[in-house]
C-alpha cells in the first residue's frame, strides 16, 4: 500500500513538473523576463498576481512556471550524463578488470573525496556561468554512485553462465556488456538516476543562488531565491513560491525515486543515496 | 583443541599508518586536479582581472603571479608550495591564502560540527524510534519528515527559519558572526542540520530493521530479554557501525551544503571565502579553499575508519 | 520418570498468516516430555519442527503465530501468559541453542559479556560478579583458558568454540529443558559428536531435559530416548529411540531409516545404494488432501488421499499416524 503511494504521488508531482515545464509559455499570463513594469513592483499575492510580484514588477507566478524549464532540464540532462560516465565506467571496469578496473577505482575514490557541490562550484568557476555550464559540472560530478553499483553487478554477472555462454559464442565484449549486463542492472541504474535528478535540482538551485547558474534575468528558481534574500522584509512572498516548487519537484523525485526502489530494488541494503 | 586464528592484534598505530598511505594517492590527484582545472582557463585570468587590456600591464602582473612559466614548472612549484603549507597569494587581496583560511577556518568547524551534532542527536534517536514499530504512527510520521528534509532546499529553509526567527520573533540574529556565539550560530547550523537529520533518521531506521532481523537478536530474545534491552545491548552497537558510515561519508556533503548556508547567513568561513572567490576569479584562494574542504574531509573519514575499529572489533583485526 | 511431565504439548497449531490468508503451517501436534528425558523431533527443512519449538519457547514472530492448543510447562499453561511472564521463562528455563553458531553471537559483544548477561537478566548479578560467572560457565563447557576467552569476540573463536559458548549462555541459569535445535549442523564431522557428547552429559548431570531438532534421524535416535517424526506440518509417529529403527510403523519413517547410512549392512550388501524417498515435499500453502505423505507413498489407497489419518496406539508403545500401520 504504502509502496503504491509513494509511486503515485512522486510520479504525479514529477509529471506535474515536467507539464508545467513543458506547457511555460501557454501556462503563463506574462513573458518572464521582459514583462517587468514598476508600476506593478511589489505586489502581494492577489487574484491578478497569484504569486504576486517582484521589485521589478515581474510576475513571479510565471517566473516560477518558466523556472521549471530550468531546473527540470538541468536535473534530467545533467543525471543523464552521470549515468552514462558512471555506468560506461563501472560496467567496463567491473567487465575487464585488471588495470582498468584500478584507474576507475582510483578515480572514484577521488570523485568521492571532494564533496559534489564543491566540485561543481570550482567547475563553474573555470567554466562561467550559464545552462551549458550547469550541465557539465553538474553532469561530471555525481557519477561515483551509479559506478560502484555497474561495476559490482558487473562483477557478479560476469562469472554467470548465461554471461559465459555468450562469450563462448563468439559475440564481443561491447556486445556482452550492452545486450547481457547491462539490461541486468538497469533496476538499481534506475533508481540511482531518479534520486540523482532530485539532487540535480537541488544543486542547480544552489548554484543559481550563488550566482553562478543561469544568468539573470532568465528565471530559475534558485536565482528568485537570491533576489527574494534581499527582499525578505518588504516582499517575503517572493520566497515562497520558487522555494515550495523546489521542494515540490524534489519530493516528486525522491518519492519516485523509493517507490521504484521498492519494486526494481528488492534487496538493497542500504538506502544512503 | 580447535584452532584459533588471529590472536595477536594489528596494534591501532601500524592500522592508522596505512590508512594514511592509502590517503597519499587521493590528496595528490586531488591536487593535480584543482591545478589543472585553473590551469586549463579558457582565457586569461588575468585579462579578466583588469579592465584595460594593456598588454604591458598583463604581462608585468602575469610575471608577478609567475603565470609566464610552462605548466609542468608550475605545478612542481606549486606543490613545492603546498607542501610547505603555502597556498599562494590572493589574488584580490594580495594576502597570504593560508592566512586567509587559517581566519576562516574556525567558523566553518563550528557551523559543522554544530550541524553535525545537532542532525546526530535528533535523527539517529528518531530512526531507532521509528524502527521498533515500522508502520506505526511515529514511524509514519518520522519518515514524513525525513523525505521532507531531504527534498527541500537548504538555502530556503534557510530563509524560512530566518524569516519566522530572525524578522518575525526577534528571537535570534538573522545573520553574521557577531561575537561567535551560540545565538549566532544557532539558525545557520540548524538550517544546515536539517537534511543530514533526515537521512541519518532513514539510515538507522533501515539499519535497525535490518538488524532485528539478525540470528544474534533472536538469541538475545530467547535469553529472555525486554526488546528495550534487546535493542540496548545488542542492537545499538551493530547499527552504530552503518551509521558512522553514513555520518563520515556526510561531513563531505555538509561541507558542500555549508558554502551555501554560509552565503545565505553571510557567515564569515571557508564556504563564503570560495563563493567569493569564485565570482572574483581569485583561483589561489579557490584552490586552496577546496583543498583545505578536500583534506578536512579525508581527515574526518580517516577518523571515522579508526572509530570503526573501537566499535567493531571484526576490523581491527583485518 | 515420576510424576507430572515437565513440559506437554496438546493439539498444538501454528498459523502462518500471509497477510490475504491464514494457513496452518502445523497442527495437532501433541508430545509430552518428563523431567531430565531427551526428546528428538525429527524432519525434513520446511516440516514444522523449528517453529514448534520456537512456540515453545514462546519466539513464534508475525506471520506466525500459535493458532490453537495448549503449551503446560510444570503444570501451567504457558501459551497466553504475558510478555512479561514468559521472558521469566525464557532463557531460565527454558533455553535454547541455534543452528547457527557463526551468526548466532553478537559480533560486536565480547563473548563473556553475552554469557554474563544471562546472569544479571535472571539472576539479579553485578555485572562483575556475572563476569567471575560467565569464567566459570565457559570452564564448564571445556573451553581451554577460559580467563582469556571470556574477552574474545566471535569473529575470533572457531565454529565448535562458539557453539560451546551457546551452550554455556543456553545452560547458564540451569535451565529445566534445552531446546537444541539443528545444534551441530554446521560444524564439521568430528567436532559435532564432540559438541553432542557435551551437551548431553552437562544436561544429564544437571537434569536438565532436551529436546533436540534435526534432520538426522540417527543422530536424534542416538542422543534422545524418544524420538517424532514430523511430516509436512504434522507428527506421523512417535516411538523409543530402539524401536523406530527395528520396526518403524509409518512409510515416511521406513524411508527415513532406509535413507540412512548403516555400516555393518552397507558392507555386507555390497554396492547396495541407499534409498532415498520418491518425489518432494509439499509447500505450506499446498499440502494434500487426507494423510499427507500419500503422494509419496507405495502403499497409498484412496482412504489415503481423502481422510486425514488419526493418531493411533501401538501395542509396542508410541503412537502412528497411517491408516495402513503394521
Amino acid at each position: 500500500m504504502k509502496l503504491r503511494a509513494n509511486l503515485v504521488i512522486g510520479g504525479t508531482l514529477f509529471a506535474l513538473a515536467v507539464l508545467v515545464g513543458v506547457l511555460a509559455p501557454w501556462l503563463a499570463h506574462t513573458d518572464p523576463v521582459l514583462d517587468a513594469n514598476l508600476m506593478n513592483a511589489e505586489e502581494p499575492p492577489s487574484w491578478t498576481w497569484w504569486f504576486g510580484t517582484d521589485d521589478q514588477g515581474r510576475d513571479i507566478y510565471s517566473r516560477v512556471v518558466y523556472g521549471a524549464r530550468v531546473s527540470l532540464t538541468v536535473g534530467i540532462v545533467s543525471q543523464l550524463i552521470n549515468s552514462v560516465i558512471g555506468v560506461a565506467l563501472g560496467l567496463s571496469a567491473g567487465y575487464w578488470g585488471g588495470w582498468w578496473d584500478d584507474v576507475v577505482n582510483a578515480l572514484t575514490n577521488v570523485m568521492l573525496a571532494i564533496p559534489s557541490l564543491i566540485f561543481a562550484l570550482a567547475i563553474m568557476a573555470v567554466l562561467g556561468p550559464g545552462l551549458t555550464s550547469l550541465l557539465i559540472a553538474l553532469g561530471l560530478t555525481n557519477w561515483s554512485f551509479t559506478c560502484r553499483i555497474a561495476r559490482a553487478s558487473a562483477l557478479s554477472l560476469r562469472n554467470q553462465g548465461y554471461v559465459q555462454a555468450a562469450t563462448v559464442l563468439g559475440y564481443g565484449d561491447l556486445r556482452i556488456m550492452m545486450t547481457q549486463l547491462l539490461p541486468n542492472m538497469l533496476g538499481p541504474i534506475v533508481v540511482i538516476g531518479t534520486l540523482g535528478m532530485g539532487s540535480a535540482v537541488l544543486s542547480e538551485a544552489a548554484l543559481s543562488f550563488l550566482g553562478l547558474g543561469v544568468r539573470p534575468p532568465f528565471p530559475s528558481w534558485g536565482s528568485m531565491l537570491s533576489d527574494a534574500r534581499d527582499q525578505i522584509t518588504t516582499a517575503p512572498w517572493l520566497s515562497v513560491f520558487p522555494g515550495l516548487a523546489i521542494f515540490l519537484t524534489v519530493l516528486g523525485l525522491n518519492l519516485l525515486g523509493d517507490g521504484l526502489r521498492d519494486i526494481l530494488d528488492p534487496h538493497s541494503r542500504s538506502r544512503r543515496t | 583443541m580447535e584452532a584459533v586464528e588471529g590472536r595477536k592484534k594489528v596494534p591501532m598505530l601500524s592500522f592508522l599508518i596505512r590508512r594514511l598511505l592509502q590517503t597519499i594517492p587521493t590528496v595528490l590527484a586531488v591536487v593535480l586536479l584543482v591545478f589543472v582545472l585553473f590551469s586549463v582557463v579558457p582565457g586569461s585570468i588575468v585579462s579578466s582581472m583588469s579592465d584595460d587590456a594593456d598588454p604591458q600591464v598583463e604581462l608585468r602582473l602575469k610575471k608577478q603571479l609567475g603565470l609566464d612559466d610552462p605548466v609542468h614548472v608550475r605545478f612542481g612549484a606549486y606543490i613545492a608550495k603546498l607542501a610547505t603549507g603555502d597556498f599562494g597569494t590572493s589574488f584580490r587581496t594580495r594576502e597570504p591564502v593560508t592566512a586567509m583560511l587559517a581566519k576562516r577556518a574556525w567558523p566553518t568547524l563550528q557551523l559543522i560540527f554544530a550541524a553535525m551534532a545537532f542532525s546526530v542527536v535528533l535523527g539517529v534517536p528518531l530512526g531507532f524510534i521509528a524502527a521498533l514499530r515500522p508502520g506505526g504512527l511515529v514511524d509514519s510520521a518520522a519518515m514524513i519528515v525525513a523525505v521532507t528534509g531531504l527534498s527541500i532546499a537548504k538555502f530556503w529553509l534557510g530563509l524560512v527559519i530566518m524569516y519566522v526567527f530572525a524578522l518575525k520573533l526577534g528571537w535570534l540574529p538573522s545573520f553574521g558572526y557577531g561575537d561567535g556565539g551560540l545565538k549566532y550560530l544557532l539558525l545557520p547550523a540548524l538550517t544546515l542540520g536539517v537534511s543530514p537529520m533526515a537521512l541519518f533518521a532513514r539510515t538507522t531506521r533501515a539499519a535497525v530493521l535490518e538488524i532485528m532481523t539478525a540470528d544474534f537478536v533472536r538469541t538475545a530474545r530467547s535469553k529472555g530479554m525486554s526488546e528495550t534491552r534487546v535493542v540496548k545491548w545488542h542492537v545499538m552497537r551493530n547499527a552504530l557501525v552503518i551509521i558512522l558510515t553514513t555520518v563520515g561519508l556526510q561531513f563531505g556533503g555538509l561541507m558542500g551544503q555549508a558554502v551555501v548556508v554560509e552565503k545565505l547567513f553571510s557567515w564569515p568561513g571557508i564556504g563564503s571565502l570560495l563563493v567569493d572567490s569564485v565570482l572574483q576569479r581569485d583561483i589561489p584562494a579557490v584552490q586552496g579553499s577546496i583543498l583545505v574542504v578536500v583534506l578536512a574531509f579525508l581527515a574526518i573519514n580517516l577518523l571515522v575508519d579508526l572509530l570503526y575499529g573501537v566499535i567493531d572489533p571484526r576490523i581491527r583485526y583485518a | 520418570m515420576t510424576g507430572a511431565p515437565l513440559i506437554e504439548v496438546e493439539d498444538l497449531r501454528i498459523d502462518l498468516d500471509d497477510g490475504e490468508r491464514r494457513v496452518a503451517a502445523a497442527e495437532g501436534i501433541s508430545f509430552r516430555i518428563d523431567r531430565g528425558e531427551t526428546f528428538g523431533l525429527v524432519g525434513e527443512s520446511g516440516c514444522g519442527k523449528s517453529i514448534t519449538a520456537l512456540a515453545l519457547i514462546g519466539l513464534l514472530r508475525p506471520p506466525l503465530s500459535i493458532g490453537a492448543g495448549m503449551i503446560r510447562f510444570d503444570g501451567r499453561e504457558i501459551q497466553h501468559l504475558s510478555a512479561a511472564a514468559q521472558r521469566d521463562l525464557r532463557g531460565n528455563r527454558i533455553a535454547m541453542i541455534f543452528q547457527e553458531p557463526m551468526t548466532a553471537l553478537n559480533p560486536v559483544s565480547p563473548v563473556g559479556r553475552q554469557i554474563a548477561e544471562m546472569f544479571v537478566l535472571h539472576k539479579g548479578n553485578s555485572w562483575r560478579e556475572a563476569h567471575q560467572l560467565a569464567v566459570e560457565a565457559l570452564a564448564s563447557v571445556r573451553v581451554p583458558a577460559p580467563e582469556r576467552r571470556v574477552n574474545d569476540y566471535p569473529h575470533q573463536l572457531s565454529g565448535g568454540m562458539r557453539q560451546r559458548v551457546m551452550i554455556a549462555i543456553a545452560l547458564a541459569c540451569g535451565p529445566d529443558l534445552l531446546i537444541a535445535d539443528e545444534p551441530t549442523t554446521a560444524l564439521d564431522v568430528t567436532v559435532q559428536a564432540e559438541i553432542i557428547e557435551l551437551m548431553r552429559n552437562l544436561c544429564a548431570e544437571r537434569g536438565t531435559a532436551i529436546l533436540m531438532i534435526s534432520h538426522d534421524l540417527g543422530l536424534v535416535a542416538n542422543v534422545c530416548r524418544r524420538v517424532a517424526v514430523m511430516y509436512a506440518g504434522r507428527i506421523v509417529e512417535e516411538r523409543g529411540s530402539a524401536d523406530i529403527f527395528r520396526t518403524p510403523s509409518h512409510p515416511y519413517t521406513q524411508g527415513l531409516v532406509d535413507s540412512l547410512p548403516r555400516l555393518g549392512s552397507r558392507a555386507a550388501l555390497g554396492r547396495s545404494r541407499l534409498k532415498e524417498i520418491a518425489g518432494v515435499v509439499p509447500a505450506i500453502t499446498n499440502f494434500p488432501d487426507g494423510c499427507r505423505f500419500n503422494p509419496r507413498c507405495a502403499h497409498a489407497t484412496d482412504i489415503c488421499r481423502s481422510v486425514a489419518p488419526t493418531a493411533d496406539l501401538l501395542e509396542a508403545g508410541g503412537l502412528v499416524r497411517c491408516h495402513h500401520h503394521a
